[in-house]
Parts: C-alpha cells; sequence; structure tokens
C-alpha cells in the first residue's frame, strides 16, 4: 500500500523565491487547532456572482472576442475525504494570452487585450464542481532572477466551509518546460507538484470550440477533527 | 479510510487587485468584500481598525491582503450567506495595502463581544502577500479589555512576552473609536502567528 505524503505545502521561507526572505516569519507558530473549534468561514450568496463572472471570454469584452486559446476549466472542491464542499466561493485571476496582466503596477513589455479582464468568480454546485470559460494564459517575466519566467498558471483563492479550509493557491498547466526552472512551483514539495497540475481532459473539450482541463481542489480541515459521518 | 492530499498553497503574488479587491483598486470588476464589516448605516457603534503590514527591514509592504472575520457585538458569527445588498453585520471584510496613504489598511466593524464565556473579544485575521507562499493567520485583541484578556485560553498559549503583538491598541481620533494594529513579519515585534490546522 502506498504511503502519502501529506506534507504537501511550500515553507514559509524559500530563499529561491526572493521576497519570502524579509517576508516570512521566523518564529515557529504556535498551534491553536484545539481552541478553533467548529469555526467556520463566511458563505457567499448567488447575488454575488454576475451573469458572466465564470466566462472570462466574455466579461471582459468591449469591441470584439479576447485573443489567444478559448478553454474550459472544471472541478471538484472537496474535503479530504472526497466529500464536495457545495456553494464555496471561488475566484480566479490570471494574465492575458500575451503574459500580461491587467494590474496597473504590471510592466512587462507585452500587449493588453482590450476585451480580456482576466477576473472570475463562481460558486460550487451541489457536486462540489466548478466551471468556467478563459484564455490560455501566456507566461511572462519577473524579476525574481535574472531571465526568469512563470510558466503558465491561473491564481485560484477558494474561500471553504470551515476556517481552516482557506486556500489562496496557483493552477499549472501539464508538461510546461518552466517548471523546473520557476521557484514557487519548485516551493512545494515534489511528490505533491502534480496537485498543482491540470489535467487535459479530451472528454470535456467542446468539438470547434474549446479544448478542457480538470483541476480538482482539496481542502483538507483540522488534524484534530474526528472523522465525522 | 485513505485521506485525500490538500491542494498545495501559492503565493497570491502581486496582481490580485483586479481580481480579488477590484473596487478599492478602481478596476472594472466587483468586489464580494472591502474594508466594511457592517453596514454603515445602521445604528450599531462603529469602530476602525487600522494598521501596516511590516517586512524585516522595517518597510511598509504595499502590496498584502488582509481578511478579517469576526462576531457581532454579541460575539455571534453570521451564518447566513452574505449578499450583494449587504444590510446589518456580515462580519466578513478583506484589503489590499495598495491605495490608502502610507499603505494602511483601514476597516470599519463593530467591536465583537464573547464568542464564548472566558474568550476574551478577537477577531481572526488571514495575510496574504507576494513573498508569502502560505498565507498566515493572526488575531486581534484589545487593549482595552486587559481582565478577558488576562482568561483568553488561546492568548495563554502565547509566550507573555509576545503577546502584545496581537493586542490593538486603543486610539481616541475624535470620530470613530480606533484600534491601530501593526502587523511585523519579523523583527523583535514580530506578530504570533498561529497554526490552525495543528
Amino acid at each position: 500500500m502506498e504511503n502519502l505524503d501529506y506534507n504537501v505545502h511550500p515553507p514559509h521561507l524559500y530563499e529561491g523565491y526572493k521576497s519570502t526572505i524579509l517576508r516570512s516569519p521566523t518564529k515557529p507558530l504556535i498551534p491553536v487547532a484545539s481552541m478553533l473549534k467548529d469555526l467556520t468561514m463566511p458563505a457567499f450568496g448567488e447575488s454575488v456572482l454576475r451573469k458572466w463572472d465564470n466566462d472570462l471570454t466574455k466579461n471582459g469584452q468591449r469591441n470584439g472576442e479576447p485573443i489567444g486559446e478559448r478553454i474550459k476549466l472544471s472541478g471538484k472542491v472537496m474535503d479530504e475525504y472526497g466529500r464536495p464542499l457545495k456553494q464555496v466561493l471561488v475566484e480566479v485571476w490570471q494574465a492575458n494570452a500575451a503574459g500580461r496582466y491587467i494590474h496597473k503596477a504590471e510592466i512587462h513589455d507585452a500587449p493588453l487585450d482590450p476585451n480580456f479582464l482576466g477576473a472570475g468568480r463562481m460558486l460550487t454546485d451541489d457536486e462540489g464542481r466548478y466551471t468556467f470559460y478563459t484564455i490560455k494564459p501566456g507566461a511572462y517575466p519577473w524579476g525574481n532572477h535574472y531571465n526568469a519566467w512563470r510558466p503558465n498558471h491561473i491564481h485560484f483563492s477558494v474561500i471553504g466551509k470551515q476556517f481552516e479550509h482557506r486556500l489562496v493557491t496557483q493552477m499549472y498547466f501539464p508538461g510546461d518546460p518552466l517548471f523546473d526552472f520557476d521557484p514557487i512551483f519548485q516551493s512545494v514539495p515534489k511528490h505533491a507538484r502534480e496537485l498543482l497540475i491540470a489535467r487535459f481532459m479530451m472528454d470535456w473539450t467542446e468539438p470547434e470550440f474549446a479544448l478542457a482541463y480538470e483541476f480538482n481542489i482539496v481542502l483538507s480541515g483540522s488534524n484534530k477533527t474526528p472523522f465525522e459521518q | 479510510m485513505k485521506k485525500l492530499r490538500d491542494t498545495p498553497s501559492q503565493t497570491v503574488g502581486p496582481f490580485f487587485a483586479y481580481g480579488l479587491t477590484a473596487e478599492q483598486y478602481s478596476y472594472d470588476f466587483t468586489s464580494i468584500a472591502d474594508g466594511l464589516l457592517v453596514n454603515q448605516e445602521g445604528d450599531q457603534a462603529k469602530v476602525a481598525i487600522t494598521g501596516c503590514v511590516f517586512d524585516g527591514k522595517g518597510n511598509v509592504i504595499p502590496d498584502a491582503m488582509i481578511e478579517l472575520w469576526q462576531g457581532d457585538s454579541q460575539g455571534k458569527y453570521n451564518d447566513e450567506r452574505i449578499g450583494k445588498d449587504r444590510e446589518g453585520f456580515w462580519g466578513f471584510g478583506r484589503l489590499g495595502t495598495g491605495t490608502q496613504r502610507g499603505h494602511k489598511f483601514y476597516f470599519t466593524t463593530v467591536k465583537p463581544g464573547s464568542v464564548e464565556k472566558g474568550c476574551a473579544p478577537h477577531i481572526n485575521v488571514i495575510l496574504f502577500m507576494r513573498g508569502s507562499l502560505l498565507h498566515l493567520y493572526t488575531r486581534i485583541y484589545f487593549d482595552d479589555e486587559p481582565e478577558a484578556n488576562k482568561k483568553d485560553p488561546l492568548l495563554n498559549l502565547i509566550p507573555e512576552s509576545r503577546r502584545h503583538t496581537v493586542i490593538a491598541r486603543r486610539v481616541e481620533t475624535g470620530g470613530l473609536v480606533e484600534y491601530t494594529f501593526n502587523i511585523h513579519m519579523q523583527g523583535e515585534n514580530e506578530t504570533v502567528f498561529f497554526d490552525v490546522k495543528n
């Protein structure tokens, strides 16, 4: 029987990613799980969603379609026992097809797309599933070290049920040649990196329209919470 | 039953603003939360929670994001779904540190009551930033609750010499009662952060 290593998160200090050096705590965290009991996170209602919030190919349109490869992304949000987490808020943001973020402080010399914002959100359904359409993001350079490039990725923020379910992460695409050179991706223990990579799903592609990927998200509870049915 | 592995955490990065705090930063997208945890029109007594986040060199961090989550004046957490038309008290806020002078954050809320007997009033804080691969949890306690703070079981887990790092200071501004809560990532006054899974 395979022994799974549950230590999947990056450390706070990872020197290859230089910004962690002055921004990570130097003292050990204080364990408080036993004090939190059943503290939940806030839940959000359908009214925080607008019509095209789950379609990034549409929610930034001004005078036409955004440029790039249209893709569909879907996955389940679940707890560590595989139970679906429904009505969970999933927020996403990303660069456009040219590798340019719409953020005002972004200085990368690649074109903005007037028809692409790059942000969206959705609530998971009763099966814990979210689905959105977007444009495949491009790679972009950053200042961490000489000739540093980020692999193509989409940022995710997930507000789960329990307080300790909160997750912010980045989803990557299979086979990216930049994995070996990216300290943010490399900060995750080697055995767990596959958990950040979406799976190409031929069965889910929409003929003549979009390729599809699956990215499931697992949010575990406190290690002190016993399993309850 | 075999447990699944968590999805690993990654940094929020420098460019979260147009996705997570769009209205605060004037992007053409809506926000699900901002600096208000209570409806400003209501008649509940409001307080402000303000401060800055400092790095290991003592420089202010201009691209952090802070979430607050707290109970109401009776210590009760909102268990209704938060919608677009926020009324009364909902208790969740989210701000980036990139829009106010001095890179301060400024939340408007009510001072929470005790969640349960023996616990001091407090606000949960979740902190994200470029350079943070894994978000951090801390709490805001209040310096005008010395008796309750003395008995609070979680506060008592913290070595006495570090307890002051999670206690906000009350400041009278003439307007709202304001509590100052600065977060120090490192150094002499390094804020106490919590492991909420263990």
